[in-house]
């Protein structure tokens, strides 16, 4: 995606800077030198395209700084960037599928992620998004995502627990 | 002109008459005579159905009322001044000023008139199919004296031989003429023929994978005779027997089982492969084509309908396919290769045995009919039964807003009522047909017993053969009994075949052009050139003529019903006009590609639709490869940047059906960053603003202003005050323009404009005092 930063309209974030106040709030200083607290870094595409698009909005929600590419950012902003949307991001890997009962909706899903061993509730098959051939997100009954990065890369069995609803 | 073009066989109205008219016509017109226009009305003064014929030529009015009487008839040149009087079959009015035409088209009944100062000439009573062409004769009638080249050069283009409508330039049938698309007259299970061609390799493995697992199949009865004969029926008549040859005999029934086994498998999997292509390909052509059909066509139709015809009625020509027809086609070539092997062994007997079938034949034939009208019936039915369901969920909030879940559950049932008698019609048909094939195959089995101990009795034939006869004819006569259902199953397949090459049939109405005009970069002028649309027999909008420059913004202002949205949805071509033409850059907009010139053209409606996908997906409607970085600036151009990062999945949020639900300002938002992105030449908004709050509007209202800028616009709106910022205002009233000009212009005066502000201004006073 990197080919459609030449036609891009928008400003990409060059002078401003991040740094975290004594109160642990984000605080960002615009190219004129004005410091705004409580900042929140967002993804404009975090599935499709994370590593892009990145929007650092006011604590009222309207956009001050829309990074297009991380790697134009100073390494220590981005360093503090993406330490910042790492803490704001859950989204647990599923590295195997230990059980779902599949014949009753909701279901329950049984499965060991990177961030350890959890059970949830599906509400239906429709919160299984596919993301592409080999990738998909489990939504679960509270929001919470759950990311399944390559299907290929699970074990037999829960590639066929899978392939129900894929 | 009399004197450069002395018959009337020149002119384009003359062309367009039809053959039957024309010989009659042309002893009536006097040398030099010039045909202008024609008029044939299809019923008498008692409303019954009969031909009425009017000329307008350039000297006179003829009605010619009895066709017969017309054809003896000729006329002196010049056409007696003040003969009013009916002489023998015609009657004719030279021109002068005081003749006057009027049209008055009521309920599905059209009336033209001729009046002149001393009251009414002439009533000429026509259906609807018609009202084009009177139309065009009144037109014309006013128009004489003003220059007649453009009629000429008009009618040399368009006119349709039916009935004198112009066509559209490429178009070749007149869409008031043409009902129903003529379809083939075969059977539709014969037509997916079409779709097999494709596979042709796949069908031909497949056959000849048939063809050898029959014979297989035949083998093992075939080695039961020399079994018999050579070995028990001489042992147990206690002659010294060779059972060496016993392991061969079973070797050969195994091997030649197991090879009908393999084959078989073989057969079932090719056969099933390519029927689920041919009715993935009827789908997808099914889908293909329905999309191409104008507005026209779902206006009229029933989404459970569409979707019933799509969904289960291809299922179950894949099913037929898959099951039955291979059942069939193994049937077929297994009671041929029997018959062949019985006529070869004892022609006698195998005559006897064959002696039910033409009777089956005959019963086949008589059941197929009925079950043809049973299997219509249940479809009909089925996409009843799934319309109740279309409407409903849907609608659900509705249902239960009014408590008439009662009501709903009531209409199921009537529906689904409905499919079961429809059921148990075919069912009783085909229940009693089942089991009487059944009663003549155990009578064509008793017909071998007679005659098989008769023969053997007379030592004609040994118990071998008869063995072998009985084996044969109980195969023969399960197939024949299997085939028997096939018939139900078959006559179900080509009804829903049917259902479903009725919509692969219907023509669009609005139709592409056979050589279109490249559009090329647009400037946005749009001309509408005497414009009328009719919807069935309803005038919705009269000789509307309308010139807008590029990038100049329009608003709509009427009453409901006044013709705005139908305006709208011809410029876009979602319906094609009924007269005139519109005009785009100086082009006719019916010569362009349809899906090239809707490229230019954006549109914000009052419903948004989103479909199921992501937020970015949605914008990229119009433009699926749109970069992100567009993308964004489309969305903070409609001002929906900021409130779709707050999703928690921000541009990868999924709308539509189910995920996020957005407000209606928002969606609103999203479909107008749609529309931006396309970066359209022509811009329509249809009621944009009117289906949200002030607050959400003046939101809206800031990207739409956006929006418009440098393209041509043609906004729609309830609301005045959301017009303010257009360059002229345009007053529709029952289908005509009424006023044009600008806002505060417009507000001045005392015409239709200034009254429909004053009532909004009473209004919005009611509002406020309570």
């Amino acid at each position: 995606m990197s080919d459609d930063n030449e036609n891009s309209t928008i400003a990409t974030g060059g002078g401003f800077g991040l740094s975290h106040d004594s109160w642990g709030r984000l605080v960002l200083i615009d190219s004129t030198g004005r410091r705004h607290s409580g900042v929140e870094p967002v993804r404009a595409f975090p599935i499709a395209d994370p590593q892009h698009w990145i929007s650092i909005c006011d604590a009222e929600g309207r956009e001050l700084v829309l990074v297009e590419d991380l790697e134009n950012v100073p390494p220590a902003v981005r360093q503090v960037l993406e330490d910042e949307l790492a803490r704001r991001e859950f989204v647990p890997h599923v590295r195997r599928i230990i059980k779902v009962s599949t014949d009753v909706e909701p279901s329950e899903w049984e499965v060991e992620t990177d961030r350890g061993p959890t059970r949830f509730l599906l509400n239906s098959g429709d919160d299984i998004r596919r993301l592409s051939p080999f990738s998909a997100l489990l939504i679960d009954v509270h929001g919470t995502r759950y990311l399944i990065e390559d299907t290929r890369q699970l074990d037999a069995h829960s590639r066929r627990v899978l392939e129900l609803y894929l | 002109m009399d004197d450069v073009t002395p018959t009337p066989a020149n002119s384009g109205a003359w062309k367009a008459l039809s053959d039957v008219w024309r010989p009659r016509t042309a002893s009536l017109l006097a040398p030099g005579e010039v045909l202008l226009a024609w008029f044939e009305a299809d019923l008498d003064d008692r409303l019954r159905y009969a031909s009425r014929l009017v000329l307008l030529t350039d000297r006179r009015l003829v009605a010619v009322d009895d066709p017969e009487a017309a054809k003896q008839l000729a006329l002196s040149a010049n056409g007696a001044a003040g003969n009013l009087a009916p002489v023998g079959g015609f009657r004719q009015w030279p021109h002068q000023p005081t003749l006057t035409l009027r049209l008055k088209e009521l309920g599905g009944l059209g009336t033209l008139e001729l009046f002149d100062e001393t009251g009414r000439l002439a009533v000429w009573r026509y259906t609807p199919t018609r009202n084009s062409a009177a139309h065009r004769l009144v037109q014309r009638f006013e128009g004489l004296g003003e220059t007649d080249g453009d009629w000429e050069a008009e009618d040399a283009v368009l006119a349709c031989p039916g009935c004198g409508v112009p066509l559209a330039p490429d178009q070749t049938e007149c869409a008031a003429c043409t009902g129903v698309s003529a379809a083939p007259n075969v059977s539709s299970l014969v037509r997916l023929g079409r779709f097999a061609r494709r596979h042709f390799g796949m069908v031909a493995v497949g056959f000849v994978l048939s063809v050898s697992a029959t014979a297989a199949g035949l083998i093992p009865t075939y080695l039961t005779m020399p079994l018999m004969n050579d070995v028990l029926i001489p042992h147990q008549n206690g002659e010294a027997v060779n059972f060496g040859v016993v392991p061969w005999y079973l070797a050969g029934m195994a091997g030649a089982a197991i090879a009908a086994w393999l084959l078989g498998w073989g057969r079932t999997y090719t056969l099933a492969w390519v029927a689920e292509r041919i009715a993935g390909d009827l789908r997808t052509a099914a889908f293909a084509h329905l999309q191409k059909l104008s507005l026209e066509f779902f206006g009229g139709k029933r989404t459970g309908d569409l979707i019933s015809r799509l969904g289960s009625d291809t299922d179950r020509i894949c099913f037929f396919l898959s099951v039955n027809f291979l059942d069939f086609a193994g049937d077929i070539l297994m009671i041929v290769m029997t018959a062949g092997v019985l006529f070869k062994l004892d022609p006698a007997l195998a005559a006897f045995t064959l002696l039910p079938l033409p009777f089956i034949g005959w019963l086949v034939h008589r059941v197929r009919d009925r079950l043809k009208r049973g299997f219509q019936h249940g479809g009909r039915a089925w996409s009843e039964l799934t319309s109740v369901l279309a409407d409903t969920i849907p609608g659900v909030r509705v249902v239960k807003a009014f408590a008439q879940e009662r009501r709903e559950i009531e209409r199921f049932r009537r529906a689904n009522d409905h499919v079961i008698h429809a059921n148990d019609r075919v069912n009783a048909t085909w229940s009693f047909f089942g089991p009487l094939v059944t009663l003549l195959t155990e009578a064509g089995l008793l017909v071998i017993w007679a005659f098989g101990v008769y023969y053997i009795a007379q030592n004609q034939v040994n118990v071998g053969m008869l063995s072998v006869f009985l084996l044969y004819n109980l195969r023969f006569y399960a197939r024949l009994d299997s085939m028997s259902r096939m018939v139900a199953a078959s006559q179900r397949a080509a009804v829903s075949a049917q259902r479903v090459f009725d919509i692969l049939d219907r023509v669009p109405s609005v139709a592409e052009p056979a050589r279109p005009v490249q559009t090329g970069q647009l400037q946005g002028q749009i001309e509408l050139r005497n414009i009328g649309f009719k919807y069935g027999t309803r005038t919705v909008l009269k000789d509307v003529n309308l010139t807008i420059q590029a990038g100049e913004m329009i608003g709509l202002v009427g009453p409901s019903g006044s013709g705005k949205s139908t305006l709208v949805n011809l410029v876009c071509r979602f319906y094609d006009v009924s007269e005139g033409s519109i005009l785009v850059d100086g082009t006719d907009i019916r010569s362009f590609a349809i899906d090239e010139y809707r490229q230019h053209i954006g549109v914000v409606l009052q419903e948004p639709f989103l479909f199921y996908g992501t937020i970015a997906e949605n914008i990229a409607y119009g433009r699926p490869n749109a970069s992100r970085a567009e993308i964004i600036a489309a969305a903070k151009a409609a001002r929906a940047h900021e409130f779709i990062l707050r999703l928690t999945d921000g541009y990868d949020s999924l709308v539509g059906e189910r995920g996020q639900s957005l407000s209606g300002g928002e969606r609103q938002r999203i479909s107008i960053a749609r529309a931006l992105l396309i970066d359209p030449v022509i811009l329509i908004l249809d009621e944009a603003t009117s289906s949200v709050d002030t607050q959400t509007e003046r939101e809206i209202q800031e990207a739409l202003d956006y929006l418009v800028q440098g393209r041509t616009t043609i906004a729609i709106a309830h609301r005045l005050s959301t017009l303010r910022r257009a360059d002229r205002l345009v007053v529709l009233e029952r289908g005509r323009i009424v006023e044009v000009g600008q806002h505060d212009e417009l507000l001045k005066g005392t015409g239709a404009f200034a009254r429909l502000h004053q009532a909004q201004l009473e209004m919005a006073h009611g509002d406020a005092s309570p």
